[in-house]
């Protein structure tokens, strides 16, 4: 399909299925139970997955194929955001133009950058892009103030120009919108006492997100990608054949610093507003944490990463120590507060300590991320069936 | 490299189930049929407190969030009821909000805009909560508070003084209790005169951002406005630790005064640096050297340690002042967890309070009515004398103190000595000089 093989396009489609029923499988638990503190079905948070699997897609692009560990993908991240909304406030609240602008704009910039940083390979390139990416922070929370708008960020105003969309009606306030559909618009769906929400912003996203899949599943089975795991597994050798290797790395460095772009006009897009803190060094070292965590050079790797990452930021961080109290009322007394001081640091604000140790486990364990553990599911069960096993050999 | 085209069949499907996905959101919202966003059904109400709890301002945080734990206990009849007993306005019965209970969810906004918002969306998405408060930068409350007005939430402002919440970015949705960086010039001008005289020549540092901007304007043109002159005013990265190579210029520049408008750790090495370099033993254009710290707080002093003896600066509020209200509230925090309350705190209870008597008084949880019930909302017996809600900004005007660090602390909660009040006339200023549109209140859904 698309001109795919058989086993990309049924991943494809697999995460398509996926994407398209996240409402439902993200919102397991009930509303009002205990459990529920677990669901991740609500609006924010499900952008927030597919969002950040763009980023950790694009990431993959230049580190997973060409090995290149960049330490400045926010920066990408944090222009695209901003193009995108000067493009709100400027022409239209309607998302395209903003989003293919962030992706023009992030592309002219990681050009730029990566002209420079790619003249170094290994730990040099890392500290050039965080070099460059740090100095956009700063640039973005102080000297580029009119422009950023400093530590306060930027967002939609009332009295902004949007030159081609009409004046607002009296006491409303503008809204990112695709064609008229608002991005925060959604439909939810009572179902006994589960609650699924279908929200507008999100299934854009994720359609967008699909896209971003597809391409790269494309160029890492194309002959451009070939060459940019040949620049991985030897560079040295593909120079003294002949070839030059730059034109090659510094595409994929563009090409993924345009998914960087992408990311962050879909960021505007479900939530109008940018502050300098996303190009900040940490949300760079993030994207590798997604792509380690997940499985670098792998398609779908960066993507559970991604998901898993933001799943513990957001989830984890709102226990608080109220609710293990809630949880653990049927314990007697001395042993409830010995199990709660047990948990209580690896949640809440300790959330940080828990990706941690996942983390260390993952890398110890599991060196190729989660989708090694999948794999090693998968073939606890396939070993069952040797017969399978021999055809599977010979083709 | 051959490739095997999908059956018909399993193209169809797939199509089908994709766009069923992709029609389903189509359907608008109607999910609230109250009217406004999150309305409680049940017999419950939930809060959203949302403080950094990690990051630089996170000391400021924990203490935000004790606070409004105290003022949920309290609206929900716990404890001995606080600043409930000395508040001018008696609709808050102790039990509950309009008879609901109380409860409420926290979330970590990492002092990063970002964070903060994804996590009041979560708040407000799966939560349901009603209204967000908290906050303890500028940038993130301006950020949260745009948030809010778009979702159709009350947000209450925590720890916010730049002078953008409530001006260029201020909104119908959000309300500041907190006082701001002009309010600080204002009470700071007359007293940096009486004690340092008319005639000095002040050198600025400054944190290079928002915050620090308004800072800086405020106490340049208040203190100008008196005769002083400004000799230079120096931009310091955010990120700095070690500002001795911004402070040696200070000796040659002829100024006999340093303004720090920096807070937090910033502040805490800058005045540690000045200290270190010996400028508040010198002696420049016949006069003592002095510094000033405009925004000051009794966790930054602790910081400083020593070094903030005899430095004025100013305050929203302070545990040793003796009304009613601050010793009410100093009673109960104490009791709770055995130390004296931080202005964050302080004003994170009171904004809580203040809420829930809107919805009281307003006999809704429909933000447009609280927004109603709270504008131009005249109290008092709540720690800073007679105090106004002002419609036209949503800030509140209320006294300013003016603090200086103590000579001889007796504990390390006894830092700073309360110089003066200021009277709130002396601080008001006209609504319309940040500029800003206030915009109509969302109710939401």
């Amino acid at each position: 399909m698309f001109g795919l093989e058989y086993k990309d396009s049924r991943m494809l489609i697999l995460v398509a299925i996926l994407v398209a029923l996240a409402p439902f499988m993200l919102n397991p638990f009930p509303e009002g139970s205990g459990m529920a503190q677990f669901n991740a079905g609500y609006p924010d948070l499900m952008q927030r997955f597919v969002i950040f699997g763009i980023f950790a897609i694009g990431f993959n692009i230049l580190f997973g194929l060409t090995g290149y560990l960049s330490f400045g993908h926010a920066a990408f991240l944090g222009v695209g955001s901003y193009a995108a909304m000067w493009m709100m406030k400027l022409l239209t609240m309607n998302v395209v133009p903003g989003i293919i602008f962030s992706v023009l704009v992030a592309g002219v910039f990681s050009l730029a950058v990566g002209w420079i940083s790619l003249r170094r390979s290994g730990i040099y390139f890392s500290i050039l892009t965080l070099a460059f990416a740090q100095m956009s922070y700063s640039l973005a929370y102080s000297v580029l103030t009119p422009i950023t708008g400093g530590e306060t960020g930027l967002q939609p105003k009332v009295t902004d120009p949007r030159i081609l969309d009409g004046s607002l009606a009296e006491g409303t306030i503008a809204k990112a919108n695709f064609f008229g559909l608002e991005m925060g618009s959604s439909f939810e769906l009572q179902l006994g006492s589960w609650l699924f929400t279908f929200n507008a912003g999100y299934y854009l996203a994720a359609v967008v997100m699909l896209i971003a899949f597809y391409i790269s599943i494309r160029i890492f089975r194309s002959p451009f990608g070939l060459m940019l795991r040949a620049v991985k597994s030897n560079q040295q050798r593909l120079n003294y054949t002949g070839l030059n290797t730059k034109p090659y790395t510094l595409a994929a460095f563009v090409i993924s610093g345009m998914y960087a772009g992408l990311a962050g006009g879909l960021m505007v897009a479900m939530d109008t507003q940018v502050g300098a803190e996303r190009m900040f060094w940490t949300a760079s070292g993030e994207v590798v944490l997604m792509t380690i965590l997940g499985g670098v050079g792998t398609l779908i790797g960066p993507v559970l990463g991604a998901s898993a990452i933001k799943y513990m930021e957001n989830i984890l961080s709102k226990i608080n120590s109220d609710i293990l109290h809630q949880w653990f009322a049927f314990l007697p007394d001395g042993l409830e507060e010995f199990v709660i001081t047990l948990i209580y640091p690896f949640i809440g604000k300790g959330w940080h300590l828990t990706l941690g140790l996942i983390f260390m486990a993952v890398v110890i364990f599991l060196p190729g991320g989660l989708v090694e553990g999948g794999q090693r599911i998968a073939n606890l069960f396939k070993r069952k069936m040797p017969g399978k096993d021999a055809r599977d050999n010979k083709s | 490299m051959s490739k095997i085209n999908l059956t018909r069949r399993s193209v169809l499907q797939t199509g089908a189930i994709t766009g069923a996905g992709l029609a389903l959101p189509t359907y608008l919202s109607a999910a609230s049929h109250s009217g406004f966003t999150n309305a409680p059904t049940g017999d419950t109400v939930t809060l959203g407190f949302n403080v950094p709890q990690t990051g630089p301002y996170a000391d400021e945080g924990a203490d935000e969030l004790r606070a409004y734990k105290l003022a949920v206990d309290h609206l929900n009849g716990g404890g001995d009821g606080g600043l409930m007993n000395t508040f001018s306005s008696k609709a808050l019965q102790g039990n509950g909000i309009l008879g609901k209970k109380v409860e409420f969810v926290t979330g970590d906004t990492q002092t990063k805009s970002d964070a903060a918002r994804a996590s009041a969306r979560s708040m407000i998405e799966k939560d349901g909560a009603v209204m967000i408060t908290g906050g303890s930068s500028s940038g993130v409350a301006v950020a949260v508070q745009a948030l809010c007005q778009e979702a159709g939430i009350i947000f209450m402002a925590g720890l916010t003084h730049s002078n953008d919440t409530t001006g260029k970015d201020k909104k119908a949705n959000g309300f500041r209790h907190f006082f701001n960086s002009y309010m600080s010039g204002a009470a700071l001008a007359p007293i940096l005169a009486d004690n340092y005289g008319k005639d000095r020549k002040a050198y600025h540092l400054t944190a290079d951002y928002n915050w620090g901007y308004t800072t800086e304007e405020a106490v340049r043109t208040s203190t100008e406005a008196m005769g002083w002159e400004t000799v230079a005013a120096v931009k310091t990265p955010l990120t700095q630790t070690d500002f001795s190579s911004y402070i040696a210029p200070v000796l040659q520049s002829g100024a006999d005064v340093l303004v720090l408008n920096h807070y937090g750790g910033n502040m805490v090495n800058s005045l540690t640096n000045a200290v270190q370099f010996g400028l508040r033993e010198k002696q420049v254009n016949g006069k003592n050297f002095e510094i000033i710290v405009p925004l000051y707080s009794r966790l930054m002093a602790k910081g400083a340690g020593a070094n903030v003896k005899g430095i004025f600066g100013s305050a929203n509020w302070h545990w040793s002042l003796q009304d009613e209200g601050s010793k009410a509230f100093v009673k109960s925090f104490g009791t709770k967890y055995g130390f004296p309350p931080s202005q964050a705190a302080h004003t994170t209870y009171v904004q809580t309070l203040l809420y829930a008597d809107a919805v009281e008084r307003a006999g809704s949880f429909n933000p447009c009515a609280v927004g109603e019930a709270l504008s131009d909302f005249q109290f008092d017996g709540m720690g800073n004398g007679p105090t106004l809600y002002r419609g036209a900004d949503h800030q509140c005007f209320k006294d300013v103190l003016v603090v200086k660090g103590k000579e001889n602390p007796t504990s390390e909660f006894d830092l700073l000595e309360i110089v003066e009040i200021t009277p709130t006339s002396q601080v008001t200023y006209d609504a319309s000089i940040f500029g800003g549109e206030l915009g109509a209140c969302n109710p939401g859904a």
